[in-house]
């Protein structure tokens, strides 16, 4: 069994909306291994995002407890989760969240300059497929391209997770599966643990676990005895 | 329903709001105040002048009978005139060590004065005949704390009397008193006593003749030609030349500062409006793009065009209307502080505050067209937007690589060249903010070079040019014996003559009446100085003129100049100017004593400049005080004194003012700026934070920005600072004194300092709204 790196117990998050208390997550318990690529499933409002929140150090939990390789999350201050996010964590976002000032090679030597251990930029990008696009803004490139630099620039530090939620939300299918590949290709070359948001069932069949949510909480948890690439998915 | 909205985006950007509205009531306080001194100081001169009847038209003569006022009655275009004894004199006040000088005057006796009344403020005129009886100036009383009943000593065509207080008084002909060759007014050592005309005239030998006459012309009457016909007649009374009030030293001083003030009124608000205006476009270019799909959303809900671009124009006027109030409040207060001020400079018996209407109209209406000004470019926007359009979300925002990507060096990290590159984005935006701000440095400039340059004036006058400890100036001419009697005088180390004599100087058309000094060729005390400030040895012939004198009536080096003298032989001359020197205080021309000797009548002298031992001053005073002849005394050390308290009253005041308004320009700009720039990049500052950027980091995005706008805009306020010194102090410049140009080192980094530091502190405010982004809200939206 590979290590385990996220271990989250009990885990619950409530906020309040105006008026209304919501409880995005209601008790969840769960462990991330090393390396693997999981998928978590479930309609909006079910509380997937809420959870990725909490293990990228973006967001509290009300209470329970995560571990990010036997430490302690909920116990870090603001200050201790930007070092965790810096030196720890990639995020993929549905936006993409370019940085629209500066160019593809510079969006991922943003990070690359305050990372530990990264690669170059422009291998970043070799391993996306845009070792073409290195000086252009994302002003000037397809949502699929700037998805793919988004990818880069979350993987140049070379991180123990990679977060994304809903990587292909705002995508076409034929630029989704490109940006999928994208996400399979640094899973399987670097073996970074990878957490995949979803609503879109057609996804669940490249992890090696998919996680469904439900109200707040993990309703069915399984594994894929084969995955499937990527280019064989379509919806 | 629009209007609800209205109220809520007011209270939602109160404080970019509060920064605009603070701006716009800087440029109405500005103005309010500048014009209500203005019309105030104007309004309460033309009161008095015509209630108590101030002259058009003055000359001094020798003597004449006084069967020459009827003749001057008759010249064409005069309807009063006014014949009196005017003559100075020196004072022993008791508690004043130094000898004052008074101007003494006479007052008809039997007949209220035709010509330049006087204000009584307390007691009463003279009775007739009554030589101990004086009525003193309120000033000089006020400065001794004098009543009815005082009592002090005067020396009188060399008589000391011992004179009583029976009245104290105002004139329009001393709003400013300023004492013979006194750079600054000295209310305790000048006084201004008005004594019956007979026991005057049996003082000074005078029964039934005057020495000083004063015109008041009918409305329309050519000044020119009744100065012309004055003097014809008046010449060989020894008249040294009839002068317009444009020139009485009183009125000349008065309007100078009015003219001043004029100059404050017109120049500084317009700068406010148009920093305002600049605010206002930032500010809502940025709100409307914000609201786009709200718009659009109102649009495809039937709602026309033109209510929707109401709804904003009455955001900004609610803004304006604001910024207006407060102006009126602020200006009101401010204009009667300064009037008030004015007042301590200014011997008035009475201050009008005025509050027109009209400069408060002028001022609300000319700030709402400047508000709706910079609106309208955001607004027509607005207009524009077809609904559909304006329901997607703008086209991403492109930017471009600085320069083509050659300033990109290596080595400046990715968050530096994002700052750089919003910077670039914007070029317009960025020019307005960057000139806002050097607008504020260029203010704070102007104000203290004021400062740089008295201090220059300062030294050039007191401690390069007049070295003396005191000038004594005789009541008549003196044979140049008398030279020797003041060298004798007790603690005297060193005497030096000078002879002042009237003239009139011409060339082509153009001429100035003034005086010619004679002096020693070489002098010790009393120097002159050349353009570049050294020491000069006056020619055996020919006239040296300062740059004032050279500038009005057109004289290099070499002219040829025709001098009029208008004393004794009244000779007229071709006298070459052999150099232009350099003399901030009135109309100066200088020669050597000899040659002046040759040219009138000589050799006489008008005074002595004295170094004295300071052990032995009460002594030396006392024995001036006693010395008939003297007619006035100068200490330059007093001189200076004053200059400094009167110039640091005065210029305190304004430039107290200058720095508020600098820091509120310097912190509006940066404020609104910051605010605007932090909500375009709140998506990507938000983003680095994810990226685990640290709070410090990612600020720095936003700072650098601002730093880089502020740096380039410290440099250009300089310049700016140095036009706006230049144009200032020409407005300050006048025949009486020419305020030298000079800005120190000190003064730029003081200036750049105060701006840095507004920056600074607006900027950091701005800072703590990037502590508190919400990372996981910001992520959650498209842009």
């Amino acid at each position: 069994m590979a290590d385990i790196v996220f271990e989250a117990r009990s885990l619950t998050k409530s906020y309040r909306n105006g008026e209304i208390v919501v409880n995005a997550l209601a008790g969840v318990d769960l462990e991330l291994y090393a390396g693997e690529l999981v998928v978590l499933l479930g309609p909006s409002g079910s509380g997937k995002s809420t959870l990725l929140n909490i293990l990228g150090g973006l967001d509290h939990a009300t209470t329970g407890v995560v571990r990010f390789k036997g430490e302690d999350l909920t116990a870090l201050d603001d200050a201790g989760l930007t070092a965790y996010r810096r030196d720890h964590v990639g995020f993929v976002f549905q936006f993409y969240n370019l940085i629209p000032s500066l160019t593809a090679r510079e969006n991922v030597g943003l990070v690359t300059e305050i990372a530990r251990n990264p690669m170059r930029p422009e291998e970043a990008l070799d391993l996306v497929g845009l070792s073409q696009r290195l000086d252009h803004f994302p002003a000037q490139m397809s949502g699929g391209e700037q998805q793919r630099v988004a990818i880069a620039r979350a993987i140049a530090k070379q991180p123990e997770v990679l977060l994304c939620d809903e990587p292909t939300g705002a995508l076409d299918s034929h630029t989704g599966i490109r940006v999928l590949e994208a996400l399979e290709h640094v899973n399987r070359t670097l073996g970074t643990t990878t957490a995949l948001i979803t609503h879109n069932a057609a996804i669940k069949d490249m992890a090696n676990r998919v996680l469904m949510f439900g109200d707040g909480r993990i309703t069915q948890t399984f594994s894929n005895a084969t995955r499937k690439a990527p280019r064989e998915l379509s919806w | 329903m629009l209007d609800r909205k209205l109220v809520r985006d007011l209270r939602r950007m109160w404080a970019q709001m509060l920064a605009i509205a603070l701006v716009m009531a800087s440029g109405v306080a500005t103005y309010i105040m500048a014009s209500g001194a203005y019309h105030s100081l104007d309004e309460t001169r033309n009161a008095y002048y015509q209630r108590y009847r101030f002259a058009d038209v003055f000359a001094q003569i020798r003597r004449a009978p006084k069967s020459v006022l009827e003749r001057l009655e008759t010249v064409a275009g005069v309807i009063a005139v006014e014949g009196r004894i005017s003559r100075l004199a020196l004072l022993d006040v008791e508690g004043l060590v130094e000898p004052a000088t008074a101007r003494v005057l006479s007052l008809p006796d039997l007949a209220q004065p035709r010509l330049n009344l006087v204000h009584m403020r307390e007691g009463r005129l003279p009775a007739f005949g009554q030589a101990d009886e004086v009525t003193i100036n309120d000033a000089f009383a006020q400065a001794h704390g004098m009543h009815v009943g005082a009592t002090f000593k005067a020396l009188l065509n060399g008589r000391k009397r011992a004179l009583k207080v029976v009245g104290i008084a105002l004139s329009p002909e001393f709003i400013y008193a300023l004492g013979p060759g006194d750079l600054m007014p000295d209310d305790r050592r000048f006084a201004v006593l008005w004594m019956s005309e007979k026991a005057l005239a049996g003082l000074f030998d005078l029964d039934g003749a005057f020495d000083n006459v004063s015109l008041k012309l009918l409305p329309g009457a050519s000044e020119t030609q009744v100065i012309d016909d004055t003097n014809a007649i008046l010449a060989r009374y020894g008249g040294t030349g009839a002068i317009a009030r444009k020139d009485q030293l009183s009125h000349a001083f008065l309007d100078a500062e009015l003219r001043q003030l004029d100059a404050l009124r017109r120049v500084m608000p317009p700068i406010f409006l148009l920093v305002s205006a600049f605010l206002i476009n930032m500010t809502l270019s940025r709100m409307i793009s914000l609201e786009r799909e709200q718009i659009g959303l109102l649009k495809a809900l039937g709602y026309a065009p033109l209510p929707i671009a109401m709804h904003y124009v009455k955001l900004v006027l609610a803004v304006a209307g604001g910024g207006i109030a407060l102006g009126f409040g602020i200006g009101a207060w401010l204009g009667e502080g300064l009037t008030n001020l004015y007042g301590q400079f200014f011997h008035f018996p009475f201050l009008i505050f005025r509050h027109d209407a009209d400069v408060y109209a002028i001022a609300a209406l000319i700030t709402m067209l400047s508000a709706v000004a910079g609106a309208v470019r955001a607004v027509r926007a607005v207009l524009q937007l077809a609904p559909a359009v304006a329901m997607q979300p703008p086209a991403p925002r492109r930017y471009r690589k600085l320069l083509d990507g050659r300033v990109e060096v290596a080595g400046l990290s990715q968050l530096t060249v994002m700052a750089l590159r919003h910077v670039g984005r914007n070029p317009v935006r960025s020019g307005m903010t960057t000139l806002g701000i050097a607008m504020s440095v260029g203010l704070l400039v102007t104000a203290w070079l004021s400062f740089d340059s008295v201090e220059l004036m300062i030294d050039i006058a007191f401690f390069r040019t007049d070295r003396q400890h005191a000038t004594l100036t005789f009541s008549d001419e003196k044979h140049a014996s008398a030279l020797g009697v003041v060298a004798r005088l007790p603690g005297v180390l060193r005497a030096e003559p000078f002879r002042s004599v009237a003239v009139e100087l011409r060339m082509g058309p153009r001429w100035r009446q003034l005086s010619i000094m004679g002096k020693p060729r070489q002098m010790q005390m009393s120097r002159v100085l050349s353009l570049g400030d050294e020491p000069i040895t006056l020619p055996p012939t020919g006239l040296v003129v300062n740059e004032r004198v050279a500038e009005l009536l057109g004289l290099r080096r070499g002219d040829l100049v025709e001098v009029r003298v208008l004393e004794g032989h009244r000779a007229t001359r071709m006298v070459p100017v052999t150099d232009v020197i350099k003399n901030y205080f009135g109309l100066v021309a200088y020669m050597d004593l000899d040659a002046l000797d040759a040219l009138v009548q000589g050799p006489r002298l008008s005074g002595v400049h004295i170094a004295y031992d300071n052990a032995r001053q009460q002594e030396l005073f006392a024995a001036i005080k006693a010395t008939p002849g003297v007619g006035a005394i100068g200490l330059q050390r007093n001189a200076l004194t004053r200059f400094r308290e009167t110039i640091a009253q005065n210029i305190n005041y304004s430039v107290t003012i200058y720095v508020t308004l600098a820091v509120v320009i310097a912190f509006g700009v940066v404020y609104n700026s910051a605010r605007i720039q932090l909500s375009e990049h709140a998506r990507e500052l938000a983003s680095l934070r994810v990226l685990g950027f640290t709070r410090g980091e990612v600020s720095r995005v936003l700072l650098t920005e601002l730093a880089v706008v502020t740096l380039i805009a410290v440099p250009l306020g300089w310049v700016i600072g140095y036009g706006f010194g230049v144009i200032l102090i020409q407005a300050f410049s006048s025949d009486l004194y020419r305020v030298p140009f000079t800005i120190e080192r000190a003064t730029y980094a003081k200036a750049s300092l105060v701006v840095l530091a507004a920056a600074a502190a607006s900027a950091l405010i701005v800072r703590r709204r990037v502590d508190t982004l919400d990372l996981v809200a910001v992520l959650k939206t498209r842009d």
